[in-house]
């Protein structure tokens, strides 16, 4: 039966389900088990934010703390995974994915194709993005276009608990490398989530408000703030709609094409730097595909070229919000043709 | 003064419905309304339909505008005789109070029980009055209590509303207790044991119809009267493409045409129905049930199971309800009725005329059940 839980709590239970169906499925990252700086193996904390509490207790055997080496366990998960298991690495935040590049890109997305099909590499490595917690430069990037630009890699960032524990549990279930992006300012959304196993496939864009004007593209935080944007334009007799991607790589550009078609207008928005970005992505795509449906030019929400600040007013202001969202919304009418 | 002026609020349109979107007013300001006319477009999550006056009276100001999304008991007009002021009206709308939130959700959780019948957790909900022999709502393949959003209070106005989903549908669990008709019925039985309930009366719809009659059947003192929509089990054909279509759509561009073939009317279907839809079948386990209870029940699109003969042996009393615009399981099986069953077609209505007909099917089970 379905009831409100968070976003951390679906993470939570997507991964006590699998691991309870699967014995393969194991864990590994830092302060999972122990945390809070207590003695030995004693469930204290469950990660950064409590994210895994409670697992140890119940699959001892199936979670590991590690030091603090990156670039040793996330290659260790990886062969792991090409050995039989199914890894998940929590690499904290995803800011520190630098360390472990050989390992993902050289390594893990190139199995399956240096290995002519033969090896399967079936690892989720999830990771902290976004910006909003306070945490500088350092703690705070949204680095998906990152990795939606390597092939053999999958990646997702959902932005509903629903989302969260269906996506968790079919990546974990993929054969495939998944990069699993969990906006941390979204941990504690709350939403419905069935009580049971379920599964959203991999690749398939929601519609998560329905309109015919002009089509708003996000993903994760931006979402939520597409949304937002949604409900003030409909207050001037625009009807926005709302594809939240869910899935980057592969990315579901059909539900997007179709949309388009349909209102004629587009808007990508991104947390990610505006540089070749998911929005950049998407706004070519639909550039060479759906050229003759589009009635003005598309718009692209992103932050600014420049690092995440670490003063709270200019982090504010650098995050897109629901009503530059709308803005832009509304520039495709002004400037477009009719 | 206040006394007089009667409020129109948000409708509560099944268990599950916390809040309606407001699509379109479609009458005027100072118009008079009678009892059963329709006011308002009301869309909810499952479905859109009018919201039809309770009350008759002047309508003197419409509150909600089109595009508004608010709570159940939210007011959305007011109704008044000529004499009440502008004044009082106002003084009206600014102390009138939307029941919170939290009650509403309090009320959802209590609404739905859980049981567990051979091994299987069964969703039920019960409404309406202690006293009398309750009604017994069993869905058809692949649907779920919900199929029931506008009977289940209309019913219970005046009798006990049992409804539940089938195993291996909505939020039972994902098992069954066996692929015929026959397991399908004693585990029936064995619910309403469960729930201590000696004997109900069965509104039975499509393969739930099935199950119903076949209970009649093998248990007739489980069943005092049937009422039957769009049942399986009176004639050989079904449509294949629905069966095979269902249980095989993996998302909601490939399961739309498949759902649209249940209504007269395509564009009932909404995207909450679809993504309701999918997310049921992509619980662990949905799929190959439905695709092995599809295949057992309607193999090659031929039912595999009559019920007429044993429902008339059962010598109950008999309501068959059929939209004309069935595209399911065809009309023309409603002339396989037992004899002496009352038989209704209904224009207007495909597969699931107790959405798209609500008031009919609902004013005809009540007739049937309460004489």
């Amino acid at each position: 039966m379905a009831r409100k839980i968070s976003m951390k709590m679906a993470i939570n239970e997507a991964i006590d389900q699998e691991m309870t169906r699967d014995p393969t499925v194991i864990m590994m990252g830092e302060d999972i088990v122990g945390g809070a700086g207590g003695q030995g193996e004693q469930d204290a904390w469950g990660g950064v934010l409590g994210v895994t509490k409670g697992l140890y207790a119940k699959h001892p055997d199936q979670l590991l703390d590690t030091p603090l080496s990156e670039s040793a366990y996330i290659g260790t998960a990886i062969g792991a995974a090409a050995s039989g298991m199914r890894p998940i690495a929590e690499l904290m935040f995803i800011d520190f994915m630098g360390v472990c590049f050989d390992q993902i890109f050289n390594q893990a997305a190139k199995f399956r194709y240096m290995f002519g099909g033969k090896a399967e590499t079936p690892v989720v490595i999830r990771a902290m993005v976004g910006a909003g917690f306070r945490a500088a430069a350092q703690h705070s990037q949204m680095l998906t276009p990152i990795f939606t630009h390597i092939p053999g890699l999958k990646v997702v960032c959902p932005s509903t608990p629903y989302d969260t524990k269906g996506l968790l549990i079919q990546s974990i279930r993929d054969n495939d490398p998944v990069i699993f992006c969990e906006h941390k300012n979204l941990y504690g959304f709350e939403g419905d989530v069935p009580e049971k196993s379920y599964t959203v496939p991999l690749g398939e864009a929601n519609v998560t408000r329905e309109g015919k004007d002009v089509t708003l593209v996000a993903y994760g935080l931006m979402a939520h703030r597409a949304l937002e944007a949604a409900g003030l334009l409909a207050k001037d007799g625009i009807e926005a709609e709302v594809i939240d991607l869910r899935t980057l790589s592969p990315l579901d550009l059909d539900t997007v094409l179709e949309s388009v078609e349909k209102t004629g207008r587009l808007v990508c928005v991104d947390e990610a730097n505006p540089r070749c970005n998911i929005a950049t992505d998407v706004s070519a795509r639909v550039a060479m595909e759906a050229f003759g449906a589009l009635k003005a030019q598309i718009e692209m929400v992103a932050p600014p070229h420049v690092p995440v600040p670490f003063s709270p007013a200019l982090e504010d202001l650098y995050i897109p919000s629901g009503a530059q969202i709308a803005d832009a919304a509304r520039r495709t009418f002004a400037r477009g043709k009719t | 003064m206040a006394g007089q002026i009667t409020p129109i609020v948000m409708p509560k349109w099944g268990l599950s419905m916390r809040e309606g979107t407001v699509n379109a007013w479609l009458v005027e300001e100072g118009a008079t309304i009678g009892v059963g006319m329709p006011i308002l477009d009301v869309e909810t999550d499952k479905l859109a339909s009018a919201v039809e006056a309770a009350d008759a009276g002047l309508l003197r100001r419409r509150i909600a505008q089109a595009g508004d999304v608010l709570p159940v008991k939210a007011l959305l007009g007011v109704m008044a005789p000529a004499e009440v002021s502008d004044a009082e009206i106002d003084a009206y709308v600014a102390a009138y109070v939307v029941p919170t939130a939290g009650e509403d959700e309090e009320e959802a959780g209590a609404v739905f029980q859980t049981v567990t019948v051979d091994g299987i957790g069964v969703r039920y909900a019960r409404r309406g009055p202690e006293a009398g022999t309750p009604v017994l709502f069993i869905h058809g393949f692949g649907g779920d209590l919900d199929n029931w959003l506008f009977n289940i209070d209309a019913v219970a106005e005046h009798s006990p509303v049992i409804a539940f989903d089938l195993p291996g549908h909505g939020q039972s669990d994902a098992k069954l207790p066996g692929l015929s008709l026959g397991a399908l019925a004693a585990f029936v039985a064995h619910f309403l044991d469960a729930i201590n309930v000696r004997q109900a009366h069965i509104v039975g719809h499509s393969m739930g119809g099935a199950i119903g009659a076949r209970l009649a059947g093998d248990a007739p003192d489980r069943v005092a009267r049937l009422a039957l929509i769009s049942p399986a089990g009176f004639g050989a054909e079904i449509n294949q493409g629905y069966i095979e279509g269902f249980a095989n759509a993996q998302s909601r561009r490939e399961l739309k045409p498949v759902l649209e073939q249940l209504f007269a009317d395509p564009a009932l279907v909404s995207r909450q129905m679809l993504d309701d839809m999918l997310k049921y079948k992509r619980m662990d386990g949905v799929e190959p049930l439905l695709a092995d209870l599809g295949a057992a029940l309607f193999k090659g699109g031929q039912q595999v199971a009559r019920t007429v003969e044993a429902l008339a042996a059962a010598g109950k009393p008999v309501l068959v309800l059929w939209g004309r615009d069935d595209r399911v399981i065809p009309s023309a099986h409603a002339a396989n009725a037992p004899e002496g069953a009352t038989v209704k077609i209904l224009d207007g209505a495909g597969h699931m005329a107790m959405l798209e007909k609500a008031h009919e099917v609902n004013a005809a089970i009540k007739a049937h059940i309460g004489g």
